[in-house]
């Protein structure tokens, strides 16, 4: 599942008032800035999309792109609409523990997909995931997995584009429609006329915006916090202002002291000690392990941006460049919600209901917190900044779902079932229609979520569903070689099958006779990792099971699919450091590490 | 291929420019909600200038390196 999946359904929990008219005001030249950023997607759109010659420039950058972009894309590609601002909200609900989020959930998966995942997938020359699996199992599961991909992606994308609706429509009154309407053909134009290239390349564009458009929000909280110019003295202030807090992070929850806002693992051994309720296994296990490995190893949104590199160790080097800025990203979109608890109170579920907590104040709700502080501390001109940044969060998310989308459709349902063997310019034309009718269906799916909020949680569910065996079935294939065809696409069914029994128990109870079988979690969070975990378990179990009874693939149709059989890249020890992998890897593992006890 | 650095740095030199224009003309435009009077458009339009620059600079000379 992917991890701001988890966070869109923390946040259509969360119970809030509807607001009534714009709470924030903007100014002629913060339109100004958000004009200059339009005009510049829409040029770099224009200018790759003049080199265009065969459908794998257009949806693979014609593997021509260097390490520095499409490491910062394949971060960026995942920075969408509900990361940003969700991840703010998390921080404003949770804490730091959300840091867990990059710390633990992203940061060891990128790892690994750099070191030892990318040698298949860019060796193999494969354009897609589920061309890998086809390769590696059978046309079956590539079949199960280009079909949910192509179906869920643009749903995903589609509550993106409700989201970043629903924001300008309640924070700046703008008309629902037209902000969808805007994002959506800006979107489809740079990315029908420059592909993957322009995605990538507007990405990394939009990752510096978003980083720079967010910034100054924890350098302006932490001087209202503290009162003075001495950040480092501001700081201290602030968590001394925290510490004496008494907070609630969810209705009906524990009342914790705002100390527990600053750590991230003090206080899993129990789950009434932390604001996620929620101990350190199902952390390391279901977040860590199954959830991050599941969606930085096998969704095609984040390996498409590695395929589009321009060699072998530009692509293994892709996600560890990305983890660099990813694990200091929780200072950027983190903290500003964790310095919004003191400056803008009352927003927490939970301290409605505490008795003698505050309401919320109509029209403020917590999901809105990172342009809250935005419009209180923000002068006009960086107002337009901070918007301009979230509307860019917005774009390269649905962005990278279109280009993920009409490569899938493009290669492994059109090209392998509708019309094989046809020209290559054909394709290329495929795809430029395709990346039109997918934002079409994602406009679509925009508006089916603003009938009815709650299909929002259902779409980020069945998509978890699917994702969490998937990485049993990919190390299973990559690692081994006994797994069988079959094994493969049986660990997928079953491995979804475990994921949906288990939702189902934990969201109703079943009566058998006399006994009533029900899972109880402390919050949807605990539920949603120890599901992926069995996911995974179930998955793993049953490709093993059905690969001792059935006919294993050739060891020849397995060379550079399996790393026994495939040979190392060559010529490594030649590079400087700082190109090694392996040395990157162990440098991005130790600096976490020492990010984790500093805020341990 | 257009080398990367070039447009973010020259969008970047554009949106600094005009924050930095806007923070002179609206000195007044100053921080809300906190005591201290600081001119966040002219502080950080300077810094973003520094940072459109340094990308373009970085972005022109490898552009004129590319056969």
């Amino acid at each position: 599942m992917n991890i701001s999946f988890m966070l869109g359904n923390l946040i259509a929990q969360t119970p809030v008032p509807i607001s009534s008219g714009p709470l924030l005001h903007i100014h002629a030249v913060d339109i100004v800035i958000l004009l200059i950023y339009l005009l510049f997607v829409l040029a770099i759109g224009f200018i790759t999309g003049k080199g265009h010659q065969t459908s794998e420039d257009f949806f693979l950058s014609g593997r021509s792109i260097p390490a520095w972009i499409t490491g910062l894309a394949f971060i960026s590609a995942n920075l969408g609409a509900l990361e940003v601002m969700g991840m703010a909200t998390s921080g404003y609900q949770y804490g730091m523990m959300t840091a867990n989020f990059y710390w633990i959930a992203a940061i060891p998966a990128m790892i690994f997909m750099g070191v030892f995942m990318m040698p298949f997938y860019y060796g193999s020359k494969v354009r897609s995931v589920p061309e890998f699996l086809k390769k590696r199992y059978n046309e079956v599961a590539r079949f199960i997995n280009a079909i949910f991909f192509a179906v869920f992606t643009p749903a995903v994308s589609g509550i993106s584009m409700y989201a970043m609706g629903l924001v300008f429509s309640d924070l700046l009154g703008w008309n629902f429609t037209a902000s969808v309407a805007l994002s959506a053909v800006v979107v489809v134009v740079y990315t029908a006329m420059g592909g993957l290239t322009a995605s990538i390349y507007n990405e990394v564009l939009q990752f510096f915006l978003i980083v720079l458009g967010t910034a100054p929000i924890v350098i302006i909280g932490l001087i209202a916090n503290g009162g003075g110019m001495n950040l480092w003295n501001d700081w201290h202030v602030f968590t001394q202002k925290l510490t004496g807090m008494q907070l609630s992070p969810v209705p009906g929850g524990h009342v914790l002291s705002g100390a527990h806002y600053l750590t991230t693992w003090t206080g899993t051994g129990n789950t009434s000690d932390n604001t996620m309720q929620i101990t350190w296994p199902g952390l390391v296990l279901g977040l860590g392990f199954v959830l991050a490995f599941s969606y930085w190893c096998t969704n095609f949104l984040v390996v498409q941006r590695t395929l589009a590199a321009k060699n072998m160790n530009d692509a293994q080097r892709t996600p560890l460049i990305a983890a660099i800025p990813k694990m200091l990203f929780p200072f950027v979109v983190i903290l500003p919600g964790i310095l919004a608890i003191p400056l803008i109170p009352g927003l927490l579920p939970g301290n409605a209901h505490m008795p003698g907590g505050v309401a919320v104040p109509a029209g403020m709700k917590i999901d809105n917190v990172l342009p809250l502080m935005m419009g209180k501390y923000f002068p006009a001109g960086m107002l337009g900044l901070g918007l301009t940044a979230l509307l860019a969060s917005f774009m390269s998310g649905m962005a990278g779902n279109v280009t993920a989308f009409n490569t899938v459709f493009t290669y492994d349902l059109y090209a392998a079932y509708i019309r094989p063997n046809a020209p290559d310019k054909h394709y290329l034309n495929v795809g430029r229609i395709m990346t039109v009718v997918g934002v079409l269906i994602s406009v679509g799916f925009a508006y089916i979520a603003e009938g009815q909020s709650s299909i929002m949680g259902y779409t980020q569910t069945i998509f978890g569903f699917v994702n969490a065996p998937l990485i049993a079935v990919f190390l299973l294939g990559m690692f081994t070689t006994f797994t069988t065809p079959w094994g493969g696409v049986f660990g997928l069914l079953f491995g979804t099958g475990a994921a949906v029994v288990h939702w189902i128990l934990r969201t109703y109870t079943i009566h058998l006779g006399s006994a009533s079988l029900h899972l109880t979690f402390n919050t949807d969070q605990a539920g949603n990792f120890w599901g992926a975990f069995w996911a995974f378990v179930y998955g793993a179990a049953a490709a093993i099971i059905v690969s001792l009874f059935t006919q294993k693939k050739p060891e020849k149709e397995m060379v550079g699919l399996v790393y026994q059989l495939t040979p190392k890249p060559e010529g490594e020890h030649l590079l400087p450091w700082w190109k090694k992998p392996v040395v990157l890897a162990v440098l991005v593992f130790l600096a976490t590490l020492i990010l984790n006890i500093l805020f341990w | 291929m257009m080398d990367l650095r070039l447009p973010i740095g020259i969008f970047f030199l554009l949106i600094g420019l005009v924050l930095t224009v806007y923070g002179i003309i609206s000195p007044q435009n100053v921080i809300p909600n906190i005591t201290q009077k600081i001119n966040a458009d002219l502080d950080w339009g300077i810094l973003l200038l520094f940072f459109g620059a340094f990308m373009t600079f970085f972005g022109a000379v490898a552009q004129r390196k590319k056969p």
